[in-house]
């Protein structure tokens, strides 16, 4: 039972990062997905130290915004200081983690997060803390009511406004003459990923969340042209990882998150190499089998 | 402040050792970061930081010690790998740069903890201490592992300073730096390789997850105080250096605290007030950079106006009124009513019962721009061959900047000309 749960879990959090990641990769943006998940740490442990609990919904709206103001910064660096994307980046991101891990430290006592657990998670413990309801019945782990409730909230965004995030991220220019407004699809999709980003901390943290947000949805990019199908691959994908991942960590007595990405890089790979579209292999022999076609025409 | 003294006073070995460390290792991976910031491949070095994990965790495994040498030589494979495949992805495949950095990235760092979780599972009791590669242990490094690191850290300085003029070369033009026959392959791969060994030692201060901060921070900072890159590499490394005294101290006062991140935020806050605060490129000075050019154009147009309303009366010297500039020529209001009361501070305008009129500077002033404007009209319809119908927008920007020695150029080139493709004539 336990790991089914913990599974479930994985796989609701990946299928919502995959998702969001679809749109980060077109857009050029994995990078800004890497940033926006270092970055909400100390939203998340302001937001610990008010509330006092590390799984209400303020709390993932409250720290969510450090991920939209993470945003803010580096189109600030960028525009104002006319500082090179790759340096705005990289410069708000780590500042921004190394504030939370200094908050962690600091507040030791009263946040009941560590260091470590910031960088891979716990998936394990999703077991263990149960959601107990008023009259006293079990009602399962509160991480599988998040990561479903997470789900539901992506799901809708992309169907409501997947017209508009579609537009913006394949022509944005066209998008801007039919009156979208880029920007503000730009903001509300950079908020899904911090809110996503703050909802699987606990579970994967915050690298990991990474490898969730890109490698799915690349290795779909591999085997599909098709964006719809592209969505459908990745969603498949994510809950692969999670099935093989757990059963790697268990027979390695490794940390599970760590387990789910090394086996979305493996499928990656393998993508790369044998994808029937893309794979470079196969790219390989068809244009030897074309060399000796044409030879063979001429000789 | 009594420890504030005692750890500046250096009276203690121990501490002179843990300083220098950590002045090397910061400031030897600031000086190899200001190459890969200037070649934009910035994020490259978050990709690599990332990757060495694994390869530490492997050393460790194969060799069972801690050993230094093992470590560096676990990762520098791995921090290599992780560059070849980033490389290999983005020519061979449709996937996009920032896509390959960072799914490589978050893969060898997962696989990496996977490898780490094992090992601190199995109960070696040699591991501990290997979980300070993630956030850095600066003042921990003693002994050998100091003497090592810190010959890496001088070897990269010194090598960035032999290969300075290469280095810079293949930073800004590496077409350029081929075509002077430079093996701009091997610069490449130097380069590469001192990424990578400027990681492996950075790590020691740091840490993985925060490493790249050390590359980028310093060169980002240093960037805003300098056009010169000998001098960027050396401001780079100075900040550096004292973003590593800092952590060092921090390590001293409160050894509780993770050294690496009080690094970052020490190089950070440098950052953003250079950003801020740094002349001619921070945002204050460009702010008022910007005002000022406004302010010109504004000027300069109004004065243009004037002549423009003179020269349909014959009277360069009649008064006007807001509201007559306003009818020859769009101004907010309040703009120009700033701008009036300005030009009559510097001598250019005069008032007379609501009149505003000519100085006699200020007929020379408007007399000049409105004849840049119509050199350069001519200019672009003679020698650009540009229909005279499309040359006034242009003219109307370019008047504001044409330096009085191109003045003198444009009249000689076009030979004191009377008129300007409109036939309207050219005031001298």
């Amino acid at each position: 039972m336990d790991a089914l749960y913990i599974i479930l879990t994985s796989s609701l959090f990946a299928i919502s990062c995959g998702l969001l990641g679809c749109f980060l990769i077109l857009r050029k943006m994995a990078m800004v997905g890497d940033a926006i998940s270092h970055a909400v740490l100390p939203g998340i442990v302001i937001a610990f130290l008010i509330t006092g609990t590390r799984d209400s919904f303020e709390m993932i709206l409250g720290a969510a915004l450090l991920g939209i103001l993470c945003t803010f910064f580096i189109e600030f660096f960028h525009k104002k200081a006319k500082l090179q994307t790759d340096a705005a980046i990289g410069v708000t991101f780590t500042s921004l983690f190394a504030l939370g891990v200094i908050l962690i430290s600091v507040f030791a006592g009263q946040v009941d997060l560590d260091q470590e657990c910031v960088l891979y998670g716990e998936i394990a413990y999703v077991p263990i803390d149960l959601w107990i309801s008023d009259s006293g019945q079990n009602m399962g782990p509160k991480a599988l009511y998040v990561s479903a409730l997470t789900l539901i909230v992506n799901i809708l965004f992309i169907r409501v406004g997947f017209k508009q995030l579609y537009l913006t991220t394949f022509d944005p220019a066209f998008a801007a003459t039919t009156g979208i407004s880029v920007a503000l699809w730009n903001y509300l999709l950079m908020g899904s990923v911090s809110m996503t980003t703050v909802a699987a901390f606990d579970s994967v943290g915050a690298i990991l969340v990474v490898a969730l947000l890109v490698a799915p949805p690349a290795t779909a990019y591999l085997l599909t042209d098709n964006f719809k199908k592209m969505l459908l691959i990745t969603c498949l994908i994510a809950i692969i990882i999670s099935i093989l991942g757990y059963h790697l960590a268990v027979m390695l007595d490794g940390s599970i998150a760590g387990a789910v990405v090394a086996v979305a890089g493996l499928l990656f790979g393998l993508a790369y190499l044998f994808s029937p579209s893309n794979g470079i292999l196969l790219k390989r022999i068809k244009q030897k089998q074309e060399a000796e076609k044409l030879a063979m025409t001429k000789g | 402040m009594e420890t504030f003294k005692e750890f500046f006073s250096f009276s203690d070995p121990s501490i002179v050792s843990v300083v220098v460390g950590a002045v090397l290792l910061t400031a030897s991976s600031a000086v190899v970061g200001t190459f890969t910031f200037l070649k934009k491949k910035a994020l490259v070095g978050d990709a690599v930081a990332h990757s060495v994990l694994p390869g530490i965790c492997l050393a460790f495994i194969l060799s069972g010690t801690k050993n230094p040498i093992w470590m560096i030589l676990g990762a520098f494979l791995t921090g290599w790998i992780s560059l070849v495949i980033i490389d290999n992805i983005t020519t061979k495949s449709k996937i996009k740069e920032d896509t390959a950095i960072a799914l490589i990235l978050s893969v060898f760092f997962g696989i990496g903890i996977l490898m780490l979780t094992n090992i601190q599972h199995s109960g070696n009791a040699a591991q501990t201490g290997l979980d300070s590669f993630l956030f850095g242990k600066a003042a921990a490094l003693v002994g050998q592992d100091l003497i090592v690191f810190g010959i890496v850290a001088v070897i990269l300085i010194v090598t960035v300073g032999l290969f300075f003029k290469e280095l810079k070369l293949i930073a800004f033009d590496s077409n350029y730096a081929k075509a002077l026959g430079l093996p701009v392959k091997w610069i490449d791969l130097l380069l590469t390789s001192l990424t990578v060994l400027a990681v492996v030692t950075g790590i020691q201060a740091v840490g993985v997850v925060l490493m790249a901060a050390m590359l980028i921070t310093p060169a980002a900072a240093a960037r805003f105080w300098t056009n010169d890159v000998f001098k960027m590499t050396l401001i780079a490394a100075i900040m550096g250096g004292i973003s590593g005294l800092s952590g060092a101290y921090v390590s001293y006062v409160a050894p509780a605290m993770p050294t690496g991140p009080w690094i970052v935020m020490i190089i950070s806050a440098i950052a953003i007030v250079s950003f801020f605060i740094a002349p001619k490129r921070g945002i204050f000075a460009r702010g008022i950079q910007q005002r000022r050019l406004q302010r010109l154009i504004m000027d300069e147009n109004l004065l243009k106006e004037l002549y423009h309303l003179g020269e349909k009366d014959k009277d360069p010297y009649k008064g006007r009124t807001v509201d007559e500039i306003i009818e020859e020529r769009f101004f907010p209001k309040k703009a120009l009513k700033t701008a009036l009361r300005r030009l009559r501070r510097q001598g250019f305008l005069t008032k007379t019962n609501g009149y505003w009129s000519y100085t006699e500077a200020g007929k020379v002033k408007g007399q000049r721009v409105v004849k840049l404007h119509r050199l350069w009209e001519l200019y672009l319809s003679k020698y650009m061959k540009i229909a005279p119908d499309h040359v006034h927008e242009d003219a109307e920007t370019v008047e504001h900047i044409i330096t009085p020695e191109l003045e003198a150029q444009l009249e000689k080139m076009l030979e004191y000309p009377e008129f300007d493709p409109h036939e309207e004539k050219i005031p001298y």
